[in-house]
């Protein structure tokens, strides 16, 4: 391997090592948003919970995350329209919960369409802290 | 050897645009209406559709044919150009919303959908269960 061939190789190596740092360090900034927001200590039990209840409010076919992402957040869950959704637990799902704009972007579509309201900074945290200890 | 990988990849490449008999269109290539509009179901080609019904479409996001697909102002405004641009051009009366209600594509499947097919598809939007190439582009392989 000529050197600058093999620079080339290391950079892409320490950057692909990085990637999950980043991931994390961004997971982290989100919850502490959300935690100074809600005031009390997430608990994956209560996120577990939100996950795995029918609610009522939002709309009859869509009326529990698990319609659409399965009753395990290890499994791959499908949309309405046939596409294969990524595992929601983030052992699965290495990126999941680190880009604040997808993060605040699906909370404001699926707690509307489950809940028929948005989700609060508490219910936020607790299904993040649910998702990211499985 | 790498001229005949080339050559192939090639053939590969072009083969279906040069064989089909008009039922290609350009998939979406801008970056931010492909990811946003593929996160639930495949990208649909612009062309399909008059810049009349992608408006309407895009200022209806939070009830996105029952579903809530909201996105922020700038993505929608953004999304919503590229449409306008690439949409269907000429004149259409009461152009439909759904591109599985327009009359041509309803002629098109009408007897060649098996229930089988269709089951297996689980809504007549999901272009790829029986189009393998869609995403790129293709409709031809029925």
């Amino acid at each position: 391997m000529s050197k600058p061939v093999f620079m080339l190789a290391l950079t892409g190596l320490l950057v692909a090592s990085l990637a999950p740092v980043q991931a994390g360090s961004a997971r982290t900034s989100i919850l502490e948003k959300l935690q100074k927001e809600a005031g009390t200590a997430f608990s994956a039990e209560r996120g577990k919970i939100l996950f795995s209840s029918t609610h009522k409010g939002g709309k009859p076919k869509t009326n529990s995350c698990t319609v659409c992402h399965t009753k395990s957040p290890l499994k791959t869950g499908k949309t309405r329209a046939g596409k294969d959704i990524a595992p929601m637990a983030l052992s699965k799902t290495k990126d999941r919960y680190s880009d604040p704009k997808k993060v605040a972007k699906w909370f404001r579509r699926n707690c509307r369409s489950v809940l028929g309201r948005e989700c609060t900074a508490l219910e936020k945290g607790d299904f993040i802290t649910f998702m990211s200890n499985l | 050897m790498k001229k005949v990988i080339l050559t192939l990849a090639l053939l590969v490449v072009a083969a279906p645009a040069a064989f089909a008999d008009g039922k290609s269109y350009a998939p979406i290539k801008d970056k931010i209406t492909k990811t946003e509009c593929s996160a639930c179901h495949m990208a649909f080609p612009a062309r399909l559709l008059p810049a009349s019904s992608w408006k309407k479409i895009m200022l209806n996001l939070s009830d996105h044919f029952g579903e809530d697909a909201s996105l922020d102002e700038e993505t929608t405004k953004h999304i919503t150009n590229y449409f306008i641009k690439k949409s269907a051009k000429g004149k259409f009366r009461n152009p439909a919303l759904r591109i599985t209600e327009l009359r041509w594509f309803i002629n098109e499947h009408n007897h060649e959908v098996s229930r089988k097919a269709k089951k297996k598809a689980g809504t007549m939007s999901n272009c790829k269960a029986c189009h393998r190439g869609a995403d790129r582009g293709y409709f031809d392989d029925d």
